[in-house]
């Protein structure tokens, strides 16, 4: 039975893995989604100042181990996925740093690098499954299967549905249904976060949720294509050389361009490295332009009223404004 | 134009060597000291880390002197390291020092925009004066660090406490004098006669090895001289990092010795990729501390720098491997000097305890009467 930890870049490419390993014929368990369970599982065994969300990937790792009683872990090293720049130092060193806290699980992993060009990055899923003992043609068609899957997840997503949306949609293959909006006020707000900050509901404290309740409408960076955002991001004067803080810069900065949202929740961890750099950087631009910007910073001590509080004031401050 | 840069321990001296032979004009802010990190810690993002301050304050105290553009290294990943000069950049525009920020891009990643910015700095010299005055400067560069090295070294065995010390800044200071081939070497041999003069009695001194993130380790403002209060307890110390081996381009690091391959093979079975940053030189370093008979490690980072998270996650299991204790000290603005001199001798003693029950065999043992294995210069230079 092989592990797939409900944390990190499972908010990013899970269903990508996921479909993967099943049409590889292999029994795959996926972690449940963060409870506080997890929460202190990770706490347990993480380095005390690393960030949160590595923190709660310890935690699904030791769940995976301790209560599923998995046989393996899947932890793909993520290096790069696009040529120019790097994902987070954290997912290189991941295999690594769970391989050091549990020495005797069995970790399957392999190097992902998309600087090494295209033909590597897809020759490494092939290894991958190698190494679950599938067959070189499996693993190809298993992989074309997943990338399909994969390509009409993210159509959905840049259409404008909400990762939950598009999530059951393409798990259930329904067809699109218009969505209308019964909002009273129609705010708009650019969430700039990542992934596995704002989807997972237990650590980011049902932001999203909060958000449509106040009836403001809200964007994630996963609603805009890649080519979209890599671009806007190049207009940064220094090439930002993290993947996902290119996603973010360049998502906010096409939202502002062109009006699309009238502020922006910026979520990040405490201790995240690069989102303390690039925060600062967005703010700068966004103040340029007059767009406000609300940072909230997450960890394991941030609590629901707290949040709600900000919110609310935040929502407020925008439809004055708005007025 | 003036141009300023920070201090990071004695690399202001090989900068400003290097831009005066280039003649370009330059004010070395004043050494980093309480106001330099106040100054920083109030004007940079607040979970930025402690190094971006520190150097922040350290332009805003060059300006303050008069500089009027700033000079920086720049980096392509995935550290925030390479991020340091933008976002500084922007701070200083955001409180009012509109001033140009000139990025050295590493030649090797960008050799474009690396010329375009040394045109800039300097239009009439080429290439050529270039890497013609860097072999000086560097040569000069490599001494001093050599002379830090060997005190380091020698320190332990001293009979009056800051003797060495005070050799040291003599020796280091007759380096920074010296300006042209001859001379440096002249003064680096001097420099080395100073410290063998000071005055040694023999002892028994563990060996200590000191790894982690770079600007800590070289700053000693802001790792509070630990390199000298553990050499006056009498351990005898090593540093992994040094300012010449980190931006050596060749495969052995002038001062350590060290080659980089072996290095990174030492830190292969417990961090097989690279992280950026110093992440897997931690790693190797304390590895290869551990295999020269160390027998206590400090590891030095800022507060959520994350390669050497990554490394302070898999150290506790090098510890446990090899039976060999950590000492981890995790240093920002808050960091008081009571409660690190407190966790050092800790350490200290620990390590002492240790080294009188006998666990090592003898041959690994270090006095002043073996004095010919303490060698300060490994490699010969070019």
């Amino acid at each position: 039975m092989l592990g797939l930890p409900r944390a990190l870049l499972y908010y990013k490419y899970g269903l990508l893995w996921e479909t993967f390993l099943k049409n590889l014929g292999i029994d795959i368990v996926t972690s449940p989604p963060t409870s506080k369970l997890i929460v202190e599982m990770g706490l347990d065994v993480a380095e005390s100042e690393i960030c949160m969300p590595v923190k709660i990937f310890y935690g699904h790792v030791k769940y995976l181990i301790e209560k599923q009683k998995v046989d393996a872990v899947f932890l793909p090293r993520m290096v790069a996925i696009e040529k120019p720049a790097y994902t987070c130092p954290k997912f290189l060193g991941l295999p690594d740093m769970i391989q050091a806290a549990f020495p005797e699980a069995n970790i399957i992993s392999e190097t992902f690098n998309r600087k090494k060009g295209l033909r590597s990055y897809y020759q490494s899923y092939i290894n991958l499954a190698e190494k679950l003992g599938a067959k070189k043609w499996h693993s190809i068609k298993a992989l074309l299967k997943a990338e399909k899957i994969s390509y009409e997840f993210s159509k959905k997503l840049h259409s404008g549905d909400s990762f939950s949306e598009a999530i059951n949609k393409v798990k259930t293959k329904k067809k699109d249904s218009k969505i209308i909006n019964h909002n009273r006020s129609n705010i708009r707000v650019g969430v700039a976060a990542h992934s596995y900050n704002i989807y997972d509901e237990y650590y980011s404290l049902n932001l999203l949720n909060k958000l449509k309740s106040m009836g403001a409408t809200y964007i994630t960076p996963d609603n805009v294509p890649h080519n979209i955002w890599a671009k806007y991001s190049n207009k940064l004067p220094k090439f930002l050389f993290w993947t996902y803080e290119r996603e973010l810069v360049g998502s906010a900065f096409y939202w502002i361009e062109k009006g699309m949202v009238d502020g922006i929740i910026y979520v990040m961890s405490f201790a995240c490295g690069p989102d303390s750099i690039v925060q600062y950087v967005l703010e700068d631009e966004a103040k340029k332009f007059g767009i406000p910007m609300l940072t909230i910073v997450l960890d394991e001590h941030s609590a629901e009223a707290g949040l709600i509080t900000r919110i609310e004031a935040f929502i407020d401050m925008l439809e004055r404004k708005k007025r | 134009m003036r141009l300023t840069f920070p201090h990071m321990g004695n690399a202001y001296i090989f900068v400003g060597d290097l831009l005066r032979r280039l003649d370009v004009e330059f004010i070395v802010p004043p050494k980093t000291s309480t106001r330099t990190i106040e100054l920083g810690v109030r004007y940079a993002p607040e979970l930025a880390c402690f190094p971006l301050k520190v150097t922040l304050g350290n332009f805003i105290e060059g300006i303050e002197a008069g500089a009027d553009a700033g000079i920086m290294i720049g980096g392509v990943g995935p550290c925030r390291f390479g991020y340091y000069a933008e976002t500084q950049r922007r701070i200083l525009r955001q409180i009012g020092y509109d001033i140009p920020m000139y990025i050295l891009e590493p030649p090797t990643a960008h050799p474009l925009k690396f010329y375009r910015v040394f045109k800039q700095l300097c239009p009439k010299k080429t290439l050529r004066h270039l890497w013609k005055e860097l072999r000086i400067s560097w040569k000069k560069a490599v001494f001093i660090e050599k002379i830090e090295a060997y005190a380091l070294k020698v320190r332990c065995f001293e009979k009056d406490l800051g003797s060495t010390t005070k050799a040291k800044k003599r020796a280091i200071s007759l380096l920074e004098n010296a300006f042209s081939e001859t001379e440096i070497e002249k003064a680096f041999e001097e420099g080395l006669g100073l410290l063998n003069q000071v005055e040694k009695e023999d002892r028994v001194a563990p060996k200590i090895g000191i790894v982690g993130e770079f600007f800590i380790l070289l700053e000693p403002y802001v790792n509070f001289d630990i390199e000298t209060i553990l050499g006056e307890m009498g351990f005898y110390i090593e540093r992994s990092v040094f300012l010449t081996d980190w931006i050596n381009p060749g495969t052995k690091a002038p001062v350590t010795g060290h080659s980089k391959d072996e290095v990174l093979n030492a830190a292969a079975p417990y961090l097989s990729h690279f992280v950026g940053g110093d992440g897997r030189q931690t790693i190797g370093h304390s590895i290869l501390f551990i295999k020269e008979g160390f027998e206590g490690i400090v590891h030095l980072l800022p507060f959520t720098c994350m390669p050497e998270l990554i490394a302070k996650s898999i150290l506790p299991k090098i510890s446990y491997d090899f039976d060999i204790p950590f000492l981890y000290l995790v240093i920002d603005e808050q960091t008081g000097r009571a409660g690190i001199q407190t966790r050092i001798e800790a350490f200290a003693d620990l390590v002492r305890q240790r080294h009188l029950k006998n666990i090592l065999p003898k041959k690994d043992k270090i006095n002043w009467t073996q004095k010919g294995k303490i060698q300060p210069v490994g490699v010969n230079i070019r």
